[in-house]
């Protein structure tokens, strides 16, 4: 039996319709993500807000490509590969209704070919990567059609 | 009132791989500018040195460590760090303190040498830090970043993976003469469209290298060039080191996201904010241009860098690229000196690297890659974490 954690707590919540979490300024509503980490301070990122608290929001699961590419050949450290040989992998930049973009890799099975900018995705949640302690998932952005 | 200081001289250390300390670099450059210059060391009040904290440097170069290995002369000192644009950082703090009076003769200097490969973050667990955060959780190299720059190129205006290798092809041909080049070959299109693909859509001689190098300048006030017989100096007119402005809409490494833009996008992207001000700070805009070094980490970046700069509204510069205009000899050059498709990186010596050809040309000194009649050249460079660069100089 192995467990299957975020590779980061409080990004992103799992389950059938799994959404990225940003914090948002409870005086402006200015979201960020990656959301500060709940213990830390949080000024807020608007020059013309002096709030200094916030809250978990989730954002929309689905959103537009703003770009794509992919990795041919295997990242530095300390990207964990998964398989050997290294396997390319997609990454898209998406724009969110709310007005963030955010980065993310593509999902399992889907590649540069699949994707165009201005074209529909939505948030997944796939294993990142394993070891004996069990599995890490990440968010990832998959094409709706 | 003007606030131009003039560039009394520029050197540099050749780009390459050649597995030396990077204070040889720096120390061989400094002597170059200073020998340019005609000036003494002795001379010399202030001298500022950029720093890179990549691969575990930080503390290791600063003003200091290149005044020391000049031979201590008292001077004072200071230590820029802006990543990518530390050199222009590093020319900004010299250049307050000339105009301020403070200093009359101050000398800029950085160096690099860097490893094989990807960049890759120091070693660590660091779960708050995004540029290792962006590895681990993402892969998201460095190229992986310029691609997304390149694919939108290609879906919004239509850019062609013949366009970027004509870029590189241009570049190449600049860059055959430049004593300080690293790669001094002619590439043709097919060389860069049979090189592997890194990050789709950019081939592997689309993305600059990583160097070992080193660029210096000498500055003075207008009034001790005057008076040294430093005759009609190239002068810096404008040096722009702005951040951002909220809400900053473009994805910029090594960030995983944006800022919110919750009422759509600024006016400007951070981008187009750097030369902006630059622009302004001169009192000139882009028709009054002649030359420009931008900052081509890929082929396709330098099609942004003209558009972010002015010199063709945006979606445009595959139009000037294909028509010669950007070539040496055509309407406004870029890359006169082969960019960093001809040099590689070298972090902390960039900015002023530009800025060493950037005086060639004005002065008319660009052997094999002279833009003829050149009076004002801009710059344009962005470091990591907000850091911009833009600098114009004009005879």
């Amino acid at each position: 039996m192995t467990t299957s954690t975020p590779a980061v707590p409080g990004w992103f919540t799992t389950g059938d319709e799994p959404r990225l979490v940003a914090s948002r300024c409870t005086s402006c509503g200015t979201l960020v993500f990656p959301p500060p980490p709940p213990e830390a301070a949080s000024f807020c990122r608007n020059p013309v807000c002096d709030g200094e608290t916030h809250e978990p929001a989730e954002l929309s699961r689905v959103g537009r490509v703003w770009s794509y590419t992919d990795a041919q050949y295997q990242p530095p450290a300390p990207y964990v590969p998964t398989t050997d040989p290294f396997e390319p992998f997609a990454i898209a930049a998406v724009e969110l209704p709310e007005g963030l973009v955010v980065l993310g890799q593509v999902a399992a099975g889907y590649g540069v070919a699949d994707l165009a900018v201005g074209a529909e995705v939505e948030l997944v949640v796939e294993t990142l990567d394993a070891d004996e302690s069990g599995e890490r998932t990440i968010w990832r952005w998959r094409p709706t059609r | 009132m003007s606030n131009a200081i003039a560039v009394a001289g520029v050197g540099m250390h050749p780009w390459g791989k050649w597995g030396r300390p990077f204070v040889e670099y720096g120390v061989h450059a400094a002597r170059a500018a200073l020998t340019d210059s005609g000036i003494r060391w002795s001379d010399v009040d202030l001298v500022v040195g950029g720093e890179t904290v990549r691969n575990g440097y930080a503390g290791y170069v600063a003003g200091s460590t290149f005044a020391s290995a000049l031979g201590w002369n008292g001077a004072r000192v200071a230590t820029s760090y802006a990543a990518c644009a530390t050199g222009a950082q590093a020319l900004d703090t010299a250049r307050a303190r000339i105009l301020a009076g403070l200093s009359e003769v101050a000398l800029v200097v950085g160096a690099d040498t860097t490893p094989k490969g990807f960049l890759a973050p120091n070693a660590g667990e660091r779960w708050t830090d995004p540029d290792w955060l962006r590895f681990r959780l993402l892969g998201m190299t460095n190229p992986a970043y310029f691609a997304l720059y390149a694919r939108r190129r290609m879906d919004l205006y239509g850019a062609t993976s013949e366009d970027f290798a004509q870029v590189k092809v241009k570049n190449a041909r600049h860059g055959l003469e430049n004593p300080n080049a690293r790669y001094r070959k002619e590439v043709a299109v097919a060389d860069v469209l049979g090189s592997a693909i890194v990050s789709d859509p950019l081939h592997l001689l689309d993305i600059c290298a990583t160097s070992d190098g080193a660029a210096a300048v000498v500055l003075t006030s207008l009034d001790y060039a005057r008076r040294h017989g430093i005759a009609d100096p190239v002068r810096v007119e404008a040096v722009s080191t702005v951040t951002p402005t909220f809400p900053n809409a473009v994805i910029d490494m090594p960030l995983l996201a944006t800022d919110h833009a919750a009422g759509g996008a600024p006016e400007r992207t951070f981008k187009e904010s750097i030369a902006h001000a630059a622009y302004e700070e001169a009192g000139i805009g882009p028709d009054d241009v002649d030359v420009a070094e931008v900052y081509d980490l890929s082929t396709a970046l330098e099609l942004d860098w003209i558009e972010d700069l002015g010199l063709c509204k945006r979606g445009e510069a595959e139009v000037l690229l294909r028509a010669g205009d950007t070539t040496v000899g055509g309407r406004i050059p870029v890359n006169p000196s082969g960019g960093l498709a001809c040099f590689g990186e070298a972090v902390p010596a960039q900015a002023l690297a530009q800025v060493c050809e950037l005086a060639w040309q004005l002065r008319g000194q660009a052997t094999g890659r002279q833009v003829e009649g050149a009076r004002v050249g801009i710059t344009a460079n962005q470091g990591l974490f907000g850091h911009g660069s833009s600098v114009v100089l004009a005879r």
